[in-house]
């Protein structure tokens, strides 16, 4: 009985120091509180409805623009050094050094390159660059601040106008209604990038202007409500968060961990996840979840005509498949991310760098990281996939001139020309032309971070932690508790269990029938 | 004959406990390896660590008990009579020849016990705690920046775990079928349970190796 009550005490003493060994995790910092915080509503600062110098007659954009400077003097100078509005950033990348990026010289996987077709392209720069001025970014009277600041939710800009607005708009009452930036102010832009909703990002797209919490847990009208600059923090102007799609420097960036902490779970194991992966891994398990996004662009089918005419062809859930102006699309929904190594470093593809292998697709941002690197994290990218015009002599891609006012003039959505439109194309941005124009396959990696979906809908450990088809069985090269093993340790241990089991039977049953043998003997 | 007390009490605890939390930790282990699916992945992991912790605070108390107790001593290898116990699994026992060692409470492990047990406790066990708390805690050392510390792959660590684990279950196969083998099929599991065993008296430890000696001779 002693005994009994010995073992007892003791067996309790073990398990007790068990679990306070093992119950060391942080306490969580509860997600309710970042909830009430963002469900609150902002107050306007300043009631712009009752200025005198708005209540007037404006005859051109550039007259509000010098009114909204002439109160918030030296914002001009910010804007004027902010990547909206210069389409370019210094970057410093690994065996570059020094460079400048952006819209103006990277080749994009979509529209490819702005190059001539500016009075298109520039209906998504914060600028005015009407018809026959040349761009020059320096004249602080073509700040279209009201894109970013119209709370009236009337603003838009006009069609093919370089970045003037619709002359239809009353810009009194615009401007009387500014403040800060809304979802529609920062999606009229980013959820139509490539030329279409959901085209470009998959995770960025028109559903997101009120979408429900079960496609973004953050945006989500019915919970936090948060609209895109809660995270993306901005001081001066100057925007937390950006894209890989045209950014090489792991700076000014937007955590999950800004708000959440890097330990928010209550388990352990789980936490301790946080050193290799990503949180957008698991908790965005699914994008794309409400419109459909383009995977594949085939830039070498455009320019077939009907009786001479461009058409469009559509799938049955009503998504372009082939446009003569652009070429044939795959569009995907509710896709599974792809998943890279990744640690927020970049370097991209500029105009008129020479390829030298061919053979395999040209990755237009390759974004850097391995298992081996400390600071690099598995993310969820979507990879556009795309074939694009190539100069086969010069091994350089191609800009085509795509946008023209009129026939006649090379552009490749006017006259279906690619011969044309890419030495068009190609003068303007000063690089020889050989005259041939062939495809070359070309890839490019973008990072998936919105659509966050509930904590229930997380991926689960089997997700990945699986023999086969896990989500990461592409991912190799390191070992991944549950995927991998030693074929050899595998099969040897087998062996040995098997070896063992049939020495102790064969054992068991001599024992048996010498036993019975032995018996009879003395019988 | 004369009951002896040969297993005391904490040994049992610790025997049995052990015996528990190791068969625990082998099925939580190897679904965590991926071999099958039966707690769920994160409770297999969940249940994995605690047993884990337990078993080593066991481990720590079982040491000390050896130590203080001088019963470490039972594990000292011996090559003497290895071969008349490895003749008895092997020959003896079919024929119904009488068991070529002689427990008694100061030496109650046979040759083969006495190595394989200490296999276990200098090498299978240690291996199986270290690359255990490797696993788990393999990547804080990075945090101290101190290149020298890095473990750069979990990949040796998660393999010699797995041998350990494969080693593990083959022993305990081979140790479930082998306590039948004692002088009746259940004399050695009720000396684990109740920790009295009938031992020939202690006097005749000294004829025992005149006794396997004359097996063969006395089965002619």
């Amino acid at each position: 009985m002693k005994n009994i009550l010995t073992g007892l005490l003791l067996f309790l003493i073990i398990v007790i120091t068990g679990f306070l060994l093992l119950n060391t995790a942080d306490t969580p910092k509860t997600t309710e509180a970042l909830l009430t915080k963002y469900q609150e509503k902002r107050v306007t600062k300043a009631d712009h409805s009752g200025f005198a110098q708005l209540n007037k007659k404006f005859n051109s954009p550039q007259e509000v623009t010098r009114e909204c400077i002439t109160c918030h003097n030296k914002r001009d100078e910010q804007v004027m050094n902010s990547s909206h509005w210069n389409w370019e950033r210094e970057e410093y990348v690994p065996g570059k050094g020094i460079v400048y990026l952006g819209k103006k010289n990277a080749i994009n996987n979509f529209c490819i390159a702005v190059g001539e077709s500016e009075l298109s392209c520039d209906k998504c720069h914060i600028g005015f660059e009407p018809a026959g001025t040349q761009r020059k970014f320096t004249d602080a009277e073509n700040i279209d601040c009201l894109v970013c600041h119209d709370n009236s939710g009337t603003y838009s800009k006009g069609a093919n106008m370089g970045g003037l607005p619709d002359p239809k708009l009353d810009l009194s009452e615009v401007a009387k209604s500014v403040g800060r930036p809304g979802r529609d102010n920062c999606g009229s832009c980013h959820f139509f990038g490539g030329g279409g909703n959901n085209v470009k990002h998959g995770d960025l797209e028109k559903s997101m202007l009120a979408p429900g919490s079960d496609i973004d847990v953050h945006m989500g009208t019915d919970k936090a409500d948060m609209s895109c600059v809660d995270c993306h923090k901005t001081t001066d102007h100057k925007m937390a968060g950006k894209m890989y799609t045209l950014s090489s420097m792991n700076t000014d960036r937007s955590y999950c961990e800004d708000c959440h902490t890097s330990s928010p779970h209550e388990n352990t194991v789980i936490n301790e996840h946080s050193l290799k992966v990503a949180c957008q891994t698991c908790h965005i398990p699914v994008y794309a979840k409400e419109n459909y996004t383009k995977v594949f662009w085939d830039w070498s089918t455009a320019g077939k005509l009907k009786n001479g005419k461009p058409y469009i062809e559509e799938d049955s859930a009503g998504n372009d498949t082939y446009m003569s102006i652009k070429g044939s699309f795959i569009w995907k929904k509710n896709l599974e991310p792809e998943y890279i190594w990744f640690n927020g470093t970049a370097t991209h593809y500029v105009s008129g760098e020479e390829i030298k292998d061919t053979t395999r697709p040209l990755v237009l941002n390759r974004l850097y990281g391995s298992y081996d690197d400390p600071d690099a994290k598995i993310v969820p990218v979507k990879i556009h996939r795309a074939k694009q015009p190539f100069d086969p002599v010069n091994r350089y891609l191609i800009q085509p001139k795509l946008f023209a006012q009129s026939i006649g003039e090379g552009a490749l959505w006017k006259d279906f020309n690619w011969k044309e439109a890419a030495a068009k194309g190609m003068e303007y941005v000063n690089l020889p032309f050989s005259g041939e124009v062939s495809f070359l396959n070309t890839e490019m990696y973008l990072p998936v971070n919105h659509m966050v979906s509930k904590k229930e809908d997380a991926l689960k450990c089997t997700d990945c932690h699986t023999r086969d088809n896990g989500r990461l069985a592409k991912l190799t090269g390191f070992y991944l508790p549950g995927r991998d093993y030693s074929g050899v340790v595998e099969t040897a241990g087998a062996g040995l269990i098997t070896l063992t089991l049939l020495g102790v039977l064969g054992h068991l049953g001599m024992r048996i029938y010498s036993s019975r043998k032995n018996r009879n003997a003395k019988v | 004959m004369k009951k002896v007390l040969i297993y005391k009490g904490f040994e049992r605890f610790w025997h049995w406990t052990q015996s528990v939390l190791i068969i625990f930790l082998a099925i939580t282990g190897f679904e965590i390896h991926g071999s099958f699916s039966f707690f769920g992945f994160e409770n297999a992991v969940k249940y994995h660590n605690i047993a884990a912790v337990i078993l080593i605070v066991l481990i720590i108390f079982a040491i000390f008990w050896h130590f203080t107790t001088g019963e470490w001593r039972q594990y000292l290898p011996t090559f003497e009579n290895l071969r008349g116990q490895i003749n008895f699994y092997l020959l003896g026992i079919f024929k119904g020849s009488p068991h070529p060692f002689k427990k008694t409470t100061l030496s109650k492990l046979n040759p083969l016990q006495r190595l394989t047990y200490l296999g276990l406790k200098l090498l299978v066990i240690p291996v199986m705690v270290t690359t255990g708390l490797l696993y788990l805690y393999y990547r804080y050392p990075q945090n101290t920046k101190i290149e020298a510390l890095n473990i750069d792959s979990l990949a040796p660590i998660a393999i010699l775990h797995t041998i350990g684990a494969f080693l593990l279950v083959a022993f305990i196969i081979a140790h479930l079928y082998l306590i039948t083998t004692g002088e009746s099929v259940t004399s050695n599991l009720n000396a684990m349970i109740t920790g009295y065993e009938n031992l020939h008296d202690e006097h005749n430890t000294e004829e025992r190796s005149v006794n396997t000696e004359n097996i063969s001779e006395s089965r002619v």
